[in-house]
């Protein structure tokens, strides 16, 4: 019930979104999120876009794993 | 899939896998409070993986399945009034109540739709003047922002038809409830993800502090779980609050979104299906908005608030609580089945019941043993 996906916003009017995702595209309301613009992710939660997706950090916790899977710890 | 795939990939997991086992050396169960996480774990089967020594079990994480008896048969009466459309989630009209399920109304001929959003439940209100429309409002706080939204739109739209019978419930309460009932062993919490998306680090503080065990709030891939797992492990001695899923989750968690809460809704005393009323654990509309509260707009007789036994042997009420495990239960497979479910926790698709049944293939006559082999 909390499930929530990555979703990319392709067009904005008002509070209401245009968002894709494997080449669905429905509508999200961005009235829970600020600073969103056409092009970025946020995770979309039963018709709510919940949080925009920080991009730096997913490359941050990718690059830490990285590391773990060549030196195992 | 973007933010997906990446936190798919095997030789990431491998790595995790080698990290964990050889840092662990003694058993530490760790539950997964969210229902999400348990469909995931289940999917790649990633407690196999890890035993001897990491113990996964499931919590009160899923919306459907800790929704009492008695606020089933709350909806129910609402979608026999008059002139009303019931609306929900998908899950929720299956759930059986003490006698009836909205599913069983439906076919009797009660308007009750399943919508994907609370804002389709505002369409429906505002295209049906004459009817009036009742929400029942379940989630945890990722979902109640968008429905404290939909009333604060209602009153601004001024739709005199649209009600909520909010259900919502809070995740922190429930887990100090667990901790303090002191029924289950508990090493460290795989918190949230999208939970905590919404209501940040902060309030799982007093579990690290208070009980001192490790809470690492958590994203939904493979990837993910290993490595909160692997920040578990390494938090054992030292318990504090970290965040895995830090793509999707700020340590001030959604602000908008906690400013929305707070404006309509306010933590009351709620009742858990088999756990039992919980302080502070769900959400009442406020004072100001209670003209858009079913339970205040409707005269609701006494009687639907009476509680009765659950004969039906189903023990979801322990499953909820990591006290057993499905195959623990007689019906488990049997009797309850994904088409045929007797509880709760079957008939949610993020149900602990569900998941065991769905991801372990389990047929009438096969029965999978405690440690989850078939
Ligand atoms: S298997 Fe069915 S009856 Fe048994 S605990 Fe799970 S939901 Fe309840």
């Amino acid at each position: 019930m909390c499930l929530g996906i990555p979703v990319k916003i392709m067009k904005i009017s008002d509070s209401l979104a245009d968002v894709e995702t494997g080449g669905v595209v429905r509508q999200a309301s961005l009235a829970l999120v600020e600073d969103v613009r056409v092009g970025d992710f946020v995770i979309l939660h039963a018709g709510f876009a919940i949080q925009k997706v920080d991009e730096q950090e997913a490359m941050e916790t990718l690059r830490l794993l990285k590391g773990i899977g060549i030196c195992g710890l | 899939m973007r933010f997906v795939d990446e936190f798919c990939d095997p030789k990431l997991a491998k790595g995790l896998i080698e990290a964990i086992n050889g840092l662990v050396d003694r058993e530490m169960v760790l539950m997964e409070v969210c229902g999400t996480h348990t469909v995931s774990i289940f999917k790649h089967g990633i407690r196999n993986l890890l035993a001897p020594f990491i113990k996964l079990v499931s919590g009160p994480g899923c919306p459907v399945c800790v929704t009492a008896a008695q606020d089933i048969d709350k909806a129910v009466w609402f979608s026999r009034q008059r002139d009303v459309i019931l609306a929900t989630f998908g899950d929720m009209i299956r759930v059986p109540g003490t006698t009836a399920s909205l599913e069983k109304q439906r076919a009797k001929g009660r308007d009750i739709r399943v919508v994907y959003s609370v804002l389709d439940a505002l369409d429906i209100a505002r295209s049906n003047p004459t009817k009036r429309v009742v929400f029942l409002g379940i989630g945890f706080e990722t979902t109640a922002p968008g429905i404290a939204l939909s009333i604060h739109l209602a009153k601004e739209q001024g739709l005199e038809n649209f009600f909520v019978y909010s259900c919502h419930k809070l995740i922190p309460p429930a887990m100090k409830a667990l901790l303090e009932s002191g029924e289950v062993r508990i090493d460290g919490f795989i918190c949230p993800g999208h939970v905590s998306t919404i209501i940040g680090a902060r309030p799982y503080k007093f579990i690290a502090e208070q009980y001192h065990i490790p809470c690492v709030i958590t994203g939904f891939e493979p990837v993910d779980i290993l490595q909160a797992i692997l920040m578990l492990v390494k938090a054992r001695e030292k318990a504090r609050v970290e965040i895995q899923y830090s793509r999707a989750v700020k340590p001030e968690g959604n602000v908008v979104a906690q400013q929305i809460l707070a404006e309509i809704f306010e933590p009351i005393d709620a009742a858990w299906r088999g756990i039992g009323v919980i302080p502070d654990s769900g959400l009442k509309i406020r004072q100001k908005y209670s003209r858009f509260d079913a339970s205040m707009a409707f005269e609701m007789p006494q009687d639907v608030n009476r509680v009765e036994a659950d004969l039906s042997g189903c023990i979801c009420g322990k499953i909820l609580r990591g006290m057993a495990t499905p195959p623990d239960c007689l019906l488990f497979g049997k009797a309850c089945t994904i088409e045929e479910p007797i509880g709760a926790c079957m008939v949610s698709s993020e149900g602990t019941c569900a998941a065991y049944y769905k991801y372990m293939l389990v047929t009438n006559d096969k029965r999978v043993d405690k440690r989850g082999r078939v």
